[in-house]
């Protein structure tokens, strides 16, 4: 009996990794803009997607994966809505990972504008997993506060942009929308800031623009 | 805790090194984990010691290197090494880092028993 040793270098979430590209080739070769949407618990996801949902499906498709610990609640809300949603119970698991996406692939409608993913209510485990999303949002509440981008990092860091939600209560609350933007914009230069609230609608048309504008871009860059 | 989920990959690529060499049994297992990785080399030990038994890596040692932050500025190539979050260029005040280090995740080898 003898030992060996066996060099292997490979990433431990390499398995992850290589799913979630062929989702995202698949899915921009059909021209859907996907996004995973991070956030803590309660930042409000799921009613900034009922709000988006307002302004993009008069004339846009929408469709919506709800990643939960437990329950059918948030898919429930969202298909109240009449948008066709699939709700995927972790167990447990406190983030999605590509296989738990690519299981659900066949049911995605080919012809769908865009895909949101919204991924389970946490900033930190989720940042670890690219779920083949071509954008990651993530929302920052005001009740949160604004010190959160430096003790999360890795959530502000792997986004593409970062919402700060719920700013109709930011006059009411020791939140610093111009603090939380420049902590954010220091540990990661290229995030985009939008400001909304889901409540009054404010920031929503926005936040709307900027999503049909990256379609657009997404399908010039695939015609 | 996805420390969990990163061990259950690491399990499945345990599987192959053990398969093509025909080993009896895993005795070592060396990762290397990146300080801005995002996982908890204490988490990652816990997780390992859970999810080894009745596998072959049953009696294994789990070794994990840290590797430090490594960044690059991307204005005026300035480089530095820390080990803990390096948000500003020391030479130029930028604060356009290329991240070159710190944030992987590898299995780096494997000592396997072998006949």
């Amino acid at each position: 009996m003898k030992t060996k040793q066996v060099m292997v270098l490979k990433d431990l979430l390499g398995s992850n990794n290589k799913i979630a590209d062929e989702i995202r080739s698949k899915l921009t070769d059909q021209g859907i803009l996907t996004i995973n949407l991070l956030s803590s618990p309660g930042a409000g996801k799921t009613t900034l997607l009922e709000a988006l949902s307002g302004s993009l499906r008069p004339k846009f498709s929408m469709a919506v994966i709800e990643g939960d610990i437990e329950t059918e609640r948030d898919a429930d809300r969202i298909r109240a809505k009449g948008i066709p949603a699939w709700q995927i119970q972790t167990g447990g698991a406190c983030h999605l990972d590509a296989r738990m996406i690519g299981r659900l692939f066949p049911e995605i409608p080919a012809d769908l504008d865009f895909l949101f993913i919204e991924n389970v209510g946490n900033l930190v485990c989720p940042a670890g997993f690219d779920l083949g999303e071509s954008l990651r949002f993530v929302l920052l509440s005001t009740p949160e506060g604004d010190d959160k981008p430096k003790k999360y990092p890795k959530a502000f860091t792997t986004s593409d942009l970062m919402v700060i939600s719920k700013v109709d209560l930011a006059p009411m609350l020791p939140f610093d929308i111009e603090q939380a933007r420049r902590e954010a914009l220091e540990i990661n230069p290229r995030l985009q800031v939008f400001t909304t609230s889901a409540r009054t609608g404010d920031g929503i048309p926005a936040l709307s623009d900027y999503l049909i504008a990256e379609l657009e871009r997404l399908r010039r860059g695939h015609a | 805790m996805h420390e969990l989920s990163l061990i259950s990959n690491l399990f499945d690529m345990l599987e192959e090194p053990v398969r093509e060499k025909n080993a009896r049994r895993i005795t070592r297992v060396k990762l290397q984990v990146g300080l801005l990785a995002g996982a908890v080399p204490e988490l990652l030990k816990t997780a390992f010691d859970v999810y080894k038994k009745d596998t072959p890596a049953a009696d294994a040692v789990l070794e994990i290197v840290e590797v430090p932050f490594h960044v690059r500025c991307r204005r005026c190539g300035f480089e530095k090494t820390g080990d803990d979050y390096i948000v500003l260029c020391d030479s130029c005040g930028s604060n356009d880092l290329e991240i070159l280090a710190g944030t992987e995740l590898i299995l780096e080898k494997v000592e396997l028993e072998v006949d």
